[in-house]
């Protein structure tokens, strides 16, 4: 099963699916959609220091990601704000990233394959790679749901039920590390943010509980993933940012669906 | 028996000091109000109670294993997290539906259980988070503020609930709070705190205090003064007690 390019792809997709559901609920719900953004964009700086060490193409973004994530929270609200450092480190890493590509002789690298995703050329170790971590981002999230739920709802509360948001956050930054360093290879490092923050958006106007908000993501990014790898496999068009459009389009028919449903 | 101990609390945030040498207990059963102007450090006091702000100097001492019951400020719920009353009470603990109709009733809330937290009122509102503290059976309740964003009646019949839970269920609170008066009338014991304890005692010896006059009372720090003015007017036919003591 395996063998074939558009079954490892589905895999692949569907693993981005199981990863960005939960955290782009969480994205959403704690407003962190640039946090999530910069991290994938500097990602690029790993992505290249990955090239030029020759190691996987995993390692260095998931460091720098979680670098970059872990300086911000420290450094947030002493000068700047956390946008302005995010800001600065996003897109200093990225052009960083991209002047140190070009550096890295050898092979021709094929930028647009990190920018946008290659989730056709997914082969079966990357396979073995990206579950891992969606299994430790899982194993993290169930173990960590209800402090992480507190935590974002009121940090007071959570400190006198005896959690510490502190924490909390910083397992959700790593958790988000890891979901950008194994989405890259899936849907590249310009629209990593999207499948955070698009079914989960579209999943806002169906839900009442956090957990039904969740489960609806996950529907709503697995059934852009498998339509949007066969229309791009049938109208030949590029194939994460066709992934994007359907998830997109979801967006607005639930949308629509969720007025609907509020005005009756 | 005294629940919670605390002793010479400094609080700092950077290079300002915004509580010097606080000390206090709560004991059980008691209602102890903290007052202050914006600013005086009421809920830093309560934030390093309950342990989301590290203090620079002293300790608090718990009761051992005492259980706390925390009502924030209103919260600013987030309309993108999808919660419904029911699921909001159990966050904390595993609860069936008779459970969460019953707290929420002590709470003197009703039939929201199916609701959305973001589509509740003011009043109801602050009634579920009064709810879900009392889910735990706390011997002490802590409220912040509890009663910001209600208008007067609102408030009054806040504390009025705050007080039927206490003499339900025993256990002692520990609130700060700006409506003076209205938390005047339910407190066995205020403090009057401006970065430092001015004073304290029984409501009426606290209103009656130099202190507590120079803070709220009669005219010597502009606005405070203004502030407490107004109130006085509003209260002095429902709180005859703290009117009396106030000569405005």
């Amino acid at each position: 099963m395996l063998d074939d390019f558009m079954n490892r792809a589905a895999l692949a997709g569907l693993g981005v699916a199981v990863a960005s559901a939960p955290l782009g609920c969480f994205v959403v719900w704690r407003r962190m959609a640039y946090f999530g953004e910069a991290t994938a964009h500097a990602a690029m700086l790993g992505v290249a220091l990955s090239l030029a060490l020759e190691q996987s193409i995993f390692l260095g973004p998931l460091f720098i990601a979680l670098i970059m994530a872990w300086t911000v929270t420290q450094l947030s609200g002493r000068v700047y704000a956390s946008d302005t450092l995010l800001g600065v480190f996003a897109h200093s890493a990225l052009a960083v990233g991209l002047v140190v590509v070009s550096f890295v002789t050898g092979v021709r690298i094929d930028l647009m394959a990190y920018l946008f995703g290659d989730i056709l050329a997914v082969s079966t170790d990357d396979l073995k790679i990206i579950w891992s971590g969606i299994a430790i981002i899982g194993a993290l999230i169930l173990w960590r749901w209800r402090p992480l739920l507190l935590s974002t709802m009121n940090e007071e509360i959570a400190y006198a039920s005896g959690y510490n948001p502190r924490r909390e956050q910083l397992i959700l930054t790593v958790s988000l590390a890891i979901t950008v360093a194994v989405s890259i290879k899936v849907v590249g490092i310009l629209l990593i943010a999207s499948m955070l923050i698009i079914p989960a958006a579209a999943a806002r106007n169906l839900a009442r509980t956090p957990e039904s908000m969740v489960g609806i993501t996950l529907f709503v990014s697995s059934l852009a993933v498998f339509i949007g790898l066969q229309a791009s496999y049938f109208l030949d068009t590029p194939t994460a940012p066709s992934i994007v459009c359907v998830a997109t389009f979801i967006f607005v028919v639930f949308n629509i669906i969720g007025t609907l449903l509020q005005n009756n | 028996m005294t629940l919670i101990r605390v002793e010479d609390l400094s609080v700092q945030y950077g290079k300002i000091t915004v509580l010097r040498d606080v000390s206090l207990s709560i004991e059980a059963g008691e209602i102890l109000t903290v007052v202050g102007p914006n600013g005086s450090g009421k809920t830093s006091l309560l934030r390093a109670i309950i342990g989301s702000v590290t203090p620079a100097k002293g300790t608090i001492i718990f009761k051992p294993g005492i259980k706390v019951g925390y009502v924030p400020q209103r919260l600013n719920i987030e309309r993108t997290l999808p919660m419904t009353v029911k699921r909001f009470l159990s966050l904390t603990h595993r609860l069936d539906e008779r459970t969460c109709i019953d707290a929420l009733e002590r709470a003197g809330v009703s039939r929201v259980l199916e609701s959305q937290m973001s589509g509740l009122s003011g009043g109801q509102f602050q009634r579920v988070l009064l709810a879900k503290a009392l889910l735990g059976e706390p011997e002490v309740l802590i409220l912040d503020e509890a009663t910001q964003g209600l208008d007067q009646p609102g408030s009054a019949k806040f504390y009025q609930q705050i007080e039927r839970v206490r003499s339900e269920t025993g256990c002692a609170v520990l609130m700060i709070s700006h409506d003076l008066h209205v938390v005047m009338s339910a407190s066995d014991h205020v403090i009057c705190l401006n970065g430092h304890i001015c004073c304290s005692g029984p409501p009426a010896s606290v209103v009656s205090a130099p202190e507590y006059q120079d803070l709220f009372g009669t005219g010597s720090y502009g606005t405070f003064a203004l502030y407490g003015h107004r109130h006085d007017h509003t209260h002095d036919e429902h709180t005859p007690e703290v009117g009396e003591n106030h000569k405005c």
